[in-house]
């Protein structure tokens, strides 16, 4: 069956005065899939999430959700998507089963329906006890919850998540992470902003690297990490070993071995990186080298990230 | 009536705002009482309000404006602090009414001022203010009140919407209410004033709006049903112009 794409993107362009915000970005988000939209601070990633939810037109260029022009028909757009900002838009001062019937009536359901809704979505996201209280006495964990649960009151086809863990702790993340796969199953299309590169690798299934308006770098997880090249090989041993390590090292690869001696560590690039593990074991056995740690790690999409994006030059 | 019924969710949210936030509940409730009491404290015995007229019952009508307009800065202040949280980039995802946000909000700080009204009454009555005319005069004036202020709020918010910080917000609404409420008749009586500011204040809708109340809580003021029917001139014209302008400034929001 052919894939067919929920969120469309064509060259769109969009500049704040003389600042361009975004250059010709083009993106494609298949239908049911996770596809992530990496970036560092200002890369243009909130903004591009505005102009695909129709908060912001664009200069020049095509978006389209769900089928529907974004540009010239809006309110139906609205009706197709959901929107969790990073700002966890929740009003302290409501509770969040208040916030949520609130919602539910504003997309236009019944005063019983959205009491029923609201009530699913407490369910849903585990916020049974917290319900009845003010959401300002949340933790921030429930804040993304909340926040989350609002943009799913009217079943969104497709959901765009602005950078829905900033700031949360790790097992809170995961929680988040769980809810999100969650929605992947039932067939929800989701578009997410992260500055978490383990977020990334996670969740999406296409991932997008964007830095100062212009789309870098697109691909699977493993596309990106392989388009860095090969696999990282680290041995660590005792100080007086380090010298001997080396040697049986590269006499066995036939080349020099990188060492760094602060951390006692060598480091080797590997294209098969089992075979290469297993042979460095033996060799090291061999010439009985005490080996404090062994360990073969693909490029990380945090090598990837700062090979590709301009490192923080401003 | 999509519009409408997204209207009424909105106010609700607005009120349960403003008398949930405990700053705000005592911006609403505490400020004006103290206000009341300032004014007629300190400057009844200096203020000649007129023959056989009790200061208390000419100054009611004007602290009422004076609270109720101060209470209209809030709605610039209150869109201000929801386009910075998020929360207007929120209910603009949503398929609703555009003119819904606005409305809801101006609606819901028209509500909070028929409370401070009532709260303002009741103390003035304590402090020995009497409506002469019977109550269904005083609760007309009380209504022309709300209307007006509802007005002002619609020229607050297009000021929320333009300057966005809700501290310039702040400031920049005790920046045009306040020459207003003073350069009126709702402390004193306009005679006194030097004959530029007499024009200005004699024709400025502040005025307007606080002799019309007088008339219909004390019936003394000549002319008085003159300056009913020009406060809901004002009231209309306002609206007609600043309510167009906020909802086109909101459509504008990046």
């Amino acid at each position: 069956m052919r894939q067919t794409n929920a969120i469309i993107v064509k060259n769109v362009t969009k500049h704040f005065g003389k600042l361009t915000a975004l250059e010709s970005v083009s993106l494609r988000a298949q239908q049911g899939r996770v596809t992530g939209l990496l970036g560092p601070n200002g890369a243009g990633k909130s903004t591009l999430i505005k102009i695909m939810t129709t908060l912001l037109p664009p200069d020049k260029g095509d978006v389209s959700v769900d089928g529907i022009d974004v540009v010239s028909n809006p309110r139906m757009a609205r009706t197709r998507l959901g929107l969790a900002g990073q700002s966890a838009a929740v009003d302290g001062f409501l509770t969040g089963r208040e916030t949520l019937t609130m919602v539910a009536r504003l997309y236009g359901l019944g005063a019983k329906q959205a009491k029923k809704r609201a009530q699913e979505l407490i369910d849903r996201l585990g916020l049974q006890d917290a319900a009845n209280r003010q959401a300002k006495t949340y933790s921030g964990g429930m804040r993304r919850r909340l926040d989350l649960g609002a943009s799913l009151v009217a079943t969104p086809k497709v959901l765009f998540l602005d950078e829905p863990t900033t700031g949360l702790d790790p097992r809170t993340r995961l929680q988040l992470w769980e809810i999100i796969r969650d929605l992947v199953k039932q067939g929800v299309t989701i578009l997410l902003t992260t500055e978490y590169l383990d977020e990334a690798d996670a969740l999406c299934d296409y991932i997008y690297v964007i830095d100062k308006g212009k789309m870098i770098i697109e691909g699977t997880a493993d596309d990106l990490k392989k388009s860095l090249g090969q696999d990282i090989i680290e041995v660590k041993v005792s100080e007086k070993n380090l010298n001997t390590a080396m040697l049986v090292l590269s006499k066995m690869l036939k080349r020099d071995v990188e060492t760094d001696e602060l951390t006692r560590r060598l480091r080797l690039q590997t294209k098969s990186g089992a075979d290469d593990l297993l042979k460095v074991a033996a060799t090291l056995r061999k010439a009985k080298i005490k080996v404090e740690e062994l360990n073969l790690h693909r490029p990380t999409l945090d090598d990837v990230f700062l090979a590709v994006t301009d490192g923080g030059s401003n | 009536m999509n519009g409408l019924s997204n209207t009424i969710q909105i106010v609700k949210r607005n009120v349960k705002r403003n008398f949930r936030i405990p700053q705000l509940l005592i911006f609403s409730s505490i400020q004006p009482v103290i206000f009341l009491l300032l004014f007629n404290y300190v400057f009844g015995g200096a203020i000649t309000s007129g023959e056989n007229v009790k200061y208390i019952n000419f100054l009611l009508p004007g602290i009422l404006a004076q609270v109720a307009l101060f209470g209209a800065i809030q709605t610039g202040v209150g869109l201000a602090e929801d386009l910075n949280k998020g929360v207007i980039d929120r209910f603009r995802s949503l398929p609703i009414a555009r003119y819904a946000v606005l409305a809801g909000r101006t609606l819901a700080d028209a509500v909070r001022n028929v409370f401070v009204i009532f709260l303002i009454s009741g103390v003035g009555i304590l402090l020995g203010f009497r409506y002469q005319r019977g109550i269904g005069y005083f609760l007309l004036g009380a209504g022309l009140i709300v209307l007006f202020t509802y007005a002002f709020s619609w020229i607050s918010a297009v000021i929320g919407l333009l300057l966005r910080d809700t501290e310039t917000v702040q400031v920049a609404g005790f920046l045009w209410v306040f020459p207003l409420v003073f350069a009126s008749s709702v402390f004193v009586p306009v005679q006194t004033m030097p004959g530029w500011l007499r024009v200005f204040a004699r024709n400025q809708p502040v005025t307007q709006v606080v002799n019309a109340v007088r008339h219909l809580t004390q019936g003394n003021v000549i002319n008085g049903n003159a300056y009913i029917w020009i406060t809901l001139l004002w009231v209309v014209g306002i609206i007609a112009v600043f309510a167009p302008l906020a909802v086109w400034r909101y459509r504008k929001i990046q």
